[in-house]
């Protein structure tokens, strides 16, 4: 009995020692000055208004790491933010974000084209004419064929599944047509048209305002033909912007290097200071944090923000939270508000939820302001071209209004509430304690909720995104999220609040189902000067809200920490995280 | 002998079989029951907000068409004759054994397999040296001076090596030695040994130490309570009746026959290592089998997730009729039938 | 001074529930060529003593006070690597069941070549003739085939030959035999003792056995020597103890003796009780809670321990009961009910 006691308690000691050692090496990591003197101060959100630690020295080795993997390298084969903006290192598009900080960045320049694009016969076609000089990695010169032949190239979802299909959708394609791979000598004249080496015309189904947000994505980056290697392209991708692969380590890493044949004349955009790039990717989450903290690597690719074991270390500790901005990206949490599962298909009952609902116990679940996000009040977030705050169902501080959640119940004839099932993603615990506010916060007005959590994996394919599993299964409520493809209204609104983009799986909206909502959609869409537009989008937000299917929870924020060392770095509201390719190293 | 492991050898082949169909069956089988299509299996491999197009025909391209059976039979045609495999541009042949391509990436499974074998051995086989030797020595030292200071302390500490999970010893010692002390090399480092030697260890001495210490931990307990009761065994009486000096007797004759069930152990702990060492390779991001697997798994990368199942199951196989042999060899009394 | 000379040895172990007085003040001698038979129940302390001349409690929990002289040379004193030197050199040990007692991993031959090669430095290849020989010697056919053969491949009798063939490797002055039968069917019995014998004579070595069994000592040994609780409780040779033992213990042995044209499990006069605690040893004589005469001795027998004394030339005991009531009580009551049945 006396050596048990005495083992466990060595035990302690030991692990006593470790923790400290832990504690006392974690959080004050070397200093600066170890890797670099910091000459500039570090501020909180010293990053979000104007640029850090402006620099125009070029060389050094700009490190990055990713928790995660690509889809993708190729640029016809991709959908993360991050690999758009990263792709900007070795790819070309004909427009690309404003590289500024602040609301300007949300805006498109051009990058391959000379100006942005022109648009005719009311916005169904858009004309793009390309710089002089521009040139592939290997010194051909890259011709408005190149453009159009990438475009047409991932129009093959078979063999590039993961990249956006807007163009697929948009372009009048001729029937049946299967993507420049299968399709090598079709006629696509109807889609894209290249009247000459500099000129390309897009030519689309019905007007189209935004489009020149479109071409900013990489499936206009150029693509020789004659190096296509399909599914193999992303093993080595021909490069078109400053830097080129130099090795490639598919789930494992790679390093980009110089690439000779850009010509910094036709770029005003990137400055390109790292002589090299390594990217480290599948690194552990967690200590992917503790190294960026520690200046062991400059930057975290995906730009999510951090992990919640270095969020309690780096909020509550001045000198790393002084390295963080904290912006609110244009990303949403919100609720489905189901109309096709009773009673909800009253919009009495639907306004009732969305009185009753606590909004600040549903921002702590989601860990509160830094890491959760702002409270969101309707649908598009802020960092949205046009975005307009507006309050349709006010409560004191935010807490919900029992009284008028109340009136809501009885004018849908359910004066005593009623029940229904909310889902969330079982394996995110944010969303667990966001359904367990909505159960507390329901519960004070007579809706009892049931919670079911499903795993993440399958949510949208099996369960929530799921008509048919919905309705069989009376889900009421369903936990979800969504970031926009760009910061414009269409580009984040269309995809949650269109009725007609609802199909039999892997829908992230099922509840919007309003055909005024539809028609302000295709009057945006289509509307060409940007100021009536932003203000059409605004009106459809509105709709949405009165409609009552959406639930706004928070407008997310991410916390992210500047690399040690690291030059001319910050938010960009286009790309929703740090300006890729501005970064340099000191 | 030889009928002995042409039998194993049989058994071995049919539970490859078995391991396969079953991880298939997890796979395929249960989300049908939940009522799972094509089209939903399909989803998870495709870009965001991808249209109802796109998803079929990506569930054509992986075979989520056809029964499981003839998917199964499919796979399992690749492995025993290879395979085609047509990446859009042209037609490329994937040899024997063909385990297929990632449903994600569409990166050929057997070379990730092989390039990443290297990684897992250099780490289990660093970390089963440092383990054996710190272990057993341990366990030894404790078992003779059973009750005393170092017996109690290595004891406890051994406690603590078995208790801590290795994502806690893992993050600790890299904030601690890689990013505090500059000691050690930071997390997913990794030089191939062929390269650079020196880097190689120094890039793996954490990581070997880390893993070592879970597994000491239980040598050490191990060989204490076997040495106990090897030490108090008549032969060892004899030994020393005999005249030999105390370490032959500890060591020829004591850890000798203590060390036999350490060895089965060992086989085991090791073969399933060299299958993987999950928690260590992604703690340390080491781009071994272990950290390709759990990645797999988290995106439902099934040939992948196949690959490196049927894998780990053959080292285990391996190493448990290793074992047997071996056995036969170190304790004279057993016979293999 | 005799070639084996014990003086008032003590091994004690302290332990948890206290001090275990295993040996508690033995003495006697012993000459070359001559056998001692030790003889007692288990707990006795026989094997302890054995253990304590080879010098095995060195270097462990035990405290060991006393003397032991080999050959001129006191053993309790010497350091722990002069003593291991003379272990299984000049003194070797046998002992009970040799399945347990020979290492299962290595082949008989190897462990008869390794207590060789541990006192002489000669290449293995000698050892192994050496081994095939000592094999040979004591009786185990084809030697040189079964010098391979690991322990578990031998019969009992022949493990013990080969337990006995180690030990004498190395031509040992002193051997010591700890219950070299027990393990044994009684006719391999007999022929290892036959063994001990032309071996001892063979070797002149001088020989303890020890054993619990009166009738293994009664082949062989010259003197006997019974212990109970750690003490000598009568000494004397061959014939005192069997024709005229004096003490109500030896009396119990001698009447619990297996005899052929008995019944193993028949025991004539067995000894009621158990034997003694030896941490909280009984007051007194150790045995009186089992003795049937202690009354006789007017209370003595629980307040006084009584002296080993000579009784008659050479012939020791210990005991309270006067020396005539002992010698009255043997031929007269116990004697005879021995004889009737």
């Amino acid at each position: 009995m006396r050596r048990k006691t005495a083992s466990a308690a060595a035990a302690g000691a030991v692990l006593a020692l470790v923790l400290s050692a832990c504690g006392g090496g974690g959080g004050t990591p070397q200093e600066p000055g170890a890797k670099g003197a910091d000459a500039v101060k570090q501020e909180f959100n010293a990053g979000l208004t104007k640029v850090f630690n402006p620099s125009t020295k070029k060389g050094g080795t700009l490190k990055y790491a990713h928790s995660g993997n690509w889809d993708s390298l190729d640029p016809g084969d991709t959908y993360y933010g991050y690999s758009f903006n990263f792709g900007r290192y070795y790819w070309r598009t004909l427009t690309t974000y404003k590289p500024v900080p602040g609301p300007e960045g949300n805006q498109v320049v051009p990058d391959l084209a000379e100006a942005l694009g022109v648009p005719g016969d009311e916005g169904k076609t858009w004309t793009y004419k390309l710089k002089s000089g521009l040139k592939f990695e290997d010194g051909t010169p890259i011709t408005s064929k190149d453009v159009a032949y990438a475009v047409a190239r991932s129009f093959d979802k078979e063999v590039f599944a993961h990249g956006p299909s807007y163009l697929n959708e948009l372009l009048d394609w001729p029937k049946d047509y299967k993507g420049a791979i299968k399709d090598k000598d079709a006629d696509i004249k109807s889609a894209i048209e290249t009247p000459d080496d500099q000129t390309i015309v897009f030519k689309l189904k019905k007007p189209f305002a935004s489009f020149d947000y479109i071409v900013q994505m990489p499936m206009t980056a150029p693509v020789p033909q004659a190096k296509d290697t399909g599914a193999k392209y992303q093993e080595h991708v021909i490069s078109s912007g400053p830097y080129m692969f130099e090795t490639n380590e598919i789930d494992k890493r790679f390093t980009l290097v110089r690439n000779p044949n850009w010509d910094p004349a036709t770029d005003p955009n990137r400055p390109a200071l790292p002589d090299k790039i390594e990217v480290q990717l599948q690194v552990n989450a967690d200590d992917l944090d503790n190294r960026l903290i520690a200046g062991d690597i400059h930057v975290d690719i995906p730009g999510t923000g951090m992990q919640p074991a270095a969020l309690g270390k780096v909020l509550p500790d001045p000198a790393l939270k002084g390295r963080t901005d904290n912006p609110t990206i244009p990303r949403l949490w919100f609720i489905s508000v189901i109309p096709d599962v009773a009673p909800l298909n009253d919009v009495h009952c639907r306004r009732a939820v969305q009185y009753a609902a606590d909004k600040v116990s549903n921002q702590t679940a989601y860990g509160g302001e830094f890491s959760g996000g702002e409270i969101a009040t309707n649908v598009m977030p802020p960092g949205i071209s046009g975005q307009e705050k507006f309050d349709p169902y006010p409560s004191a501080g935010f807490k919900g209004d029992v009284a008028k959640a109340k009136e809501e119940l009885a004018a849908c004839g359910k004066p005593d509430g009623f029940e229904t099932i909310m889902s969330f993603r079982a394996d995110r615990p944010r969303e667990k304690a966001l359904a367990e506010a909505m159960e507390q916060s329901l519960a004070k007005v007579g809706i009892k909720l049931t919670l079911k959590g499903f795993p993440a994996s399958d949510y949208f394919s099996n369960y929530a995104g799921n008509p048919e599993y919905v309705k069989k299964n009376g889900i009421g409520l369903a936990a979800h999220g969504w970031g926009s493809d760009w910061p414009d209204g269409y580009g984040f609104l269309q995809a949650i609040i269109d009725s007609r983009t609802i199909r039999d799986a892997g829908n992230y909206n099922l509840s919007v189902k309003n055909t005024d909502v539809d028609k302000l959609v295709d009057q945006a869409s289509a509307e060409l000067d940007q100021t009536a537009r932003e203000k059409l989008w605004v009106d459809a937000d509105k709709k949405v809200m009165e409609d009552a299917s959406i639930l706004p929870v928070l407008w997310a924020k991410s916390l992210l920490m500047r690399g040690q060392g690291v030059t001319n770095q910050f938010y960009n509201e286009g790309q929703s995280m740090y300006d890729y390719s501005m970064l340099g190293v000191q | 002998m030889l009928t002995y492991v042409i039998r194993r050898l049989i058994g071995a082949v049919a539970m490859l079989v078995v391991v396969s169909m079953v991880t298939f069956a997890i796979f395929f089988v249960v989300p049908q029951l939940a009522g799972a299509t094509p089209e939903a299996f399909a989803s998870r491999y495709v870009g965001r907000a991808a249209t109802p197009e796109t998803v079929q025909l990506i569930a054509e391209r992986l075979g989520f068409n056809d029964p499981v059976v003839v998917q199964y039979a499919r796979f399992a045609k690749g492995i025993v004759v290879g395979a085609e495999y047509d990446y859009g541009t042209g037609v490329e042949h994937c040899p024997v054994p063909c385990l297929g391509y990632s449903f994600l990436n569409q990166q050929p499974v057997w070379p990730d397999l092989l390039d990443r074998m290297p990684v897992t051995f250099s780490l289990a086989l660093g970390a089963a040296i440092i383990w054996l030797i710190a272990g057993v020595s341990t366990g030894v030292v404790s078992a003779l001076r059973r009750g005393s200071f170092f017996d109690r302390l290595a004891m406890g500490t051994a406690l603590a090596g078995v208790s801590l999970p290795i994502f806690f010893t893992g993050m600790v010692t890299l904030v601690v030695f890689s990013y505090g002390l500059n000691l050690t090399a930071p997390g997913g480092s990794w030089t191939d040994f062929g390269e650079n030697p020196g880097e190689w260890a120094y890039n793996l001495i954490l990581p070997w130490i880390t893993l070592a210490f879970l597994f000491a931990a239980t040598y050490a307990r191990l060989t204490r309570a076997g040495m106990l009761e090897t030490m108090g065994e008549d032969y060892i009486r004899t030994a020393r009746a005999k005249g030999l000096r105390e370490r032959e007797v500890v060591v020829k004759h004591g850890l000798r026959a203590a060390l036999t069930p350490i060895l089965t152990l060992f086989g085991l702990d090791f073969g399933l290592l060299i299958g993987g060492a999950v928690l260590t390779e992604s703690t340390y991001s080491l781009p071994g089998l272990g950290k390709y697997a759990i990645d797999a798994i988290a995106n439902n990368d099934l040939p992948k997730v196949m690959g490196v199942t049927l894998l780990t199951a053959c080292f285990v196989v391996l190493a448990s009729l290793i074992v047997d042999l071996l056995y036969a060899v170190v304790d004279p009394r057993v016979r293999l039938s | 001074m005799s070639f084996l000379e014990l003086k008032d040895l003590r091994v004690h172990f302290p332990t948890d529930d206290g001090l275990v007085r295993s040996v508690d003040g033995l003495s006697f001698s012993l000459e070359r060529g001559k056998t001692l038979g030790i003889v007692g129940e288990s707990g006795s302390g026989k094997s302890v003593t054995s253990l304590g001349i080879l010098g095995l409690h060195k270097g462990g929990p035990a405290k060991i006070s006393g003397e032991i002289w080999l050959d001129g040379e006191e053993l309790v004193s010497a350091t722990p690597e002069h003593v291991r030197q003379l272990r299984g050199k000049k003194m070797a040990m046998i002992f009970q069941d040799p399945l347990s007692a020979m290492h299962p991993f290595y082949t008989v031959g190897a462990q008869i070549i390794e207590a060789y090669r541990v006192h002489h430095d000669v290449s293995k290849s000698v050892a192994r003739k050496h081994a095939i020989n000592m094999l040979g010697r004591v009786g185990i056919p084809e030697p040189s085939r079964r010098v391979d053969d690991y322990p578990h491949h031998f019969s009992g009798g022949m493990r013990q030959r080969a337990m006995i063939a180690m030990a004498l490797s190395c031509d040992p002055e002193l051997l010591i035999a700890d219950e070299p039968t027990t393990a044994l069917d009684v006719t391999v019995q007999a022929q290892i003792l036959d063994l001990m014998r032309d071996l001892q004579s063979e070797f002149d070595s001088a020989l303890i056995i020890i054993t619990h069994d009166l009738g293994v000592v009664a082949e062989l040994a010259d003197d006997i020597l019974v212990m109970y609780g750690g003490k000598c409780i009568e000494y004397g040779n061959a014939e005192d103890i069997f024709y005229r033992p004096e003490h109500p213990y030896t009396w119990g042995l001698l009447g619990s003796m297996p005899r052929l044209d008995r019944e193993a499990s028949e025991r004539l006069l067995p000894i009621k009780g158990s034997p003694p605690s030896l941490i909280n040893v009984p007051s007194g004589c150790s045995f009186h809670p089992r003795c049937p005469y202690a009354e006789r001795t007017e209370g003595k027998s629980v307040s006084q321990v009584p002296e080993l004394t000579e009784t008659d030339g050479g012939h020791l005991v210990r005991c309270h009961l006067p020396r005539a009531e002992r010698r009255s009580l043997w031929e007269n009551d116990v004697k005879p009910m021995m004889e009737t049945t």
